[in-house]
């Protein structure tokens, strides 16, 4: 059944399929955060509370929600790296965590932001916002553990279960806001009612929420590629790619 | 599935739900220390069983009962009434309220229990809710009327 997927424990093939893919991410990042940024900063109503100041939404909750589910494609790479042992899988892992980092700094940053003029205040040690603080400490978690060891496979074994183990902080941030009272509002989006948010306003958050999937999707396989070059270098697929790539400029 | 990697993910598998499960042991223990504030009924009525002393540093979270708000007109002290289900509680403040705050708006403020039902507020913060719509349609499906955030005015 998962045949398929084997041959993707190749560094060859992994950087050959980030090749083909990179494009395509680049361009329909680029297209979807254009349309939805402009879109909802320039003509989407204002809101009847909060005016002006709610169009912040369009990258908090993007880079919110993504900074969650870059935590789970994380540990899904450390799972499939630790219980399959594929050095490719480690790589995407760390590939993927400062990319994941820089969401939830977005996600506290235009929080705080949004936060000063809408409560009233920066910050407030609420469920919800602790425990997206705490993921953020995780990523660095997962990233100082990864880089302090020599031997990089013991390093995303050790990484890996950090990153696994980090999981049970998702389903804690996603349901902060039920669990507990706290100044953070419950859901708009990611719930099974119908969205409390007009369509005017709904249609350019969820083009901006694709493309934050794509942007992250884009710089991961950049971050991926790197990575198997750092350590691959020497092979003899990676010099006849990089002969063949020199091979063309001089034609050009 | 191979016997070795079967072993592995056994391990982490359980390595991962005991964690999960410590957790959530920890976070069932804390319950009522991860809330943000007390809704005025608990400060009235007690929360488990355990009513706040006055003199007690606390946070309280209700909805501002519309027609209590109570302006000095000479300084910025202030006083209102904050309810949930319950009775209600009167907070007073001096200072510079948010934005958002108005009547029937969800509010939490920092202070001190002076007496039983009143908080003396040195920090009061504007709550809002998931809902976000264009002025137009608040006020065709709630009545509400869009107050301009820079002209400050309390409806």
């Amino acid at each position: 059944m998962w045949k398929w997927l084997h041959p993707y424990a190749k560094t060859e093939k992994v950087y050959a399929l980030c090749s083909r893919l990179q494009p395509w991410f680049a361009i329909s990042a680029i297209a979807l955060l254009i349309t939805g940024s402009v879109w909802g900063l320039l003509y989407a109503p204002a809101d009847y509370q909060q005016g002006d100041s709610f169009r912040i939404i369009y990258f908090h909750v993007p880079a919110a929600m993504l900074s969650m589910s870059t935590y789970v494609a994380m540990a899904i790479a450390a799972l499939v790296g630790i219980v399959w042992q594929w050095r490719t899988a480690f790589m995407a892992m760390v590939a993927m965590a400062p990319v994941g980092a820089v969401m939830t700094f977005i996600a506290l940053f235009t929080g705080a932001a949004w936060g000063k003029p809408m409560w009233g205040a920066w910050w407030v040690w609420d469920a919800r916002l602790t425990s997206e603080l705490i993921l953020l400490f995780l990523y660095c978690g997962v990233i100082a553990l990864y880089n302090a060891f020599d031997d990089k496979q013991q390093a995303g074994k050790a990484a890996g279960v950090m990153a696994l183990v980090g999981v049970v902080n998702v389903p804690i941030i996603h349901f902060s806001v039920e669990w507990w009272n706290t100044l953070h509002q419950g859901a708009t989006i990611t719930k099974f009612d119908k969205p409390s948010m007009a369509t005017e306003m709904l249609w350019p958050l969820l083009i901006n929420i694709v493309g934050f999937v794509c942007f992250i999707a884009w710089v991961t396989t950049l971050r991926l590629k790197n990575e198997i070059l750092k350590r691959e270098g020497a092979r003899p697929w990676m010099t006849s790619i990089v002969r063949r790539g020199s091979g063309n400029s001089h034609a050009v | 599935m191979n016997p070795r990697r079967k072993q592995r993910l056994k391990v982490i598998g359980g390595i991962v739900i005991l964690i999960g499960a410590a957790v959530s042991l920890m976070l069932y223990a804390l319950n009522d220390n991860i809330d943000l504030f007390y809704t005025p009924s608990e400060i009235i009525d007690g929360k488990n069983g355990q009513v706040p002393q006055v003199g007690q540093r606390l946070r309280i979270g209700g909805m501002v009962v519309p027609g209590t708000v109570d302006r000095n007109s000479q300084t910025l002290q202030v006083a209102f009434e904050l309810v949930d289900t319950g009775p209600a509680v009167t907070v007073l403040y001096n200072g510079i309220l948010p934005d958002l705050f108005r009547e029937g708006q969800g509010i939490v403020a920092t202070g001190t229990l002076v007496n039983p039902s009143t908080i003396e507020a040195h920090e009061v913060l504007a709550k809002h809710d998931e809902e976000y719509m264009p002025p137009e349609l608040a006020e065709k499906m709630k009545g509400i009327k869009h107050v301009k955030p820079e002209s400050g005015a309390v409806q």
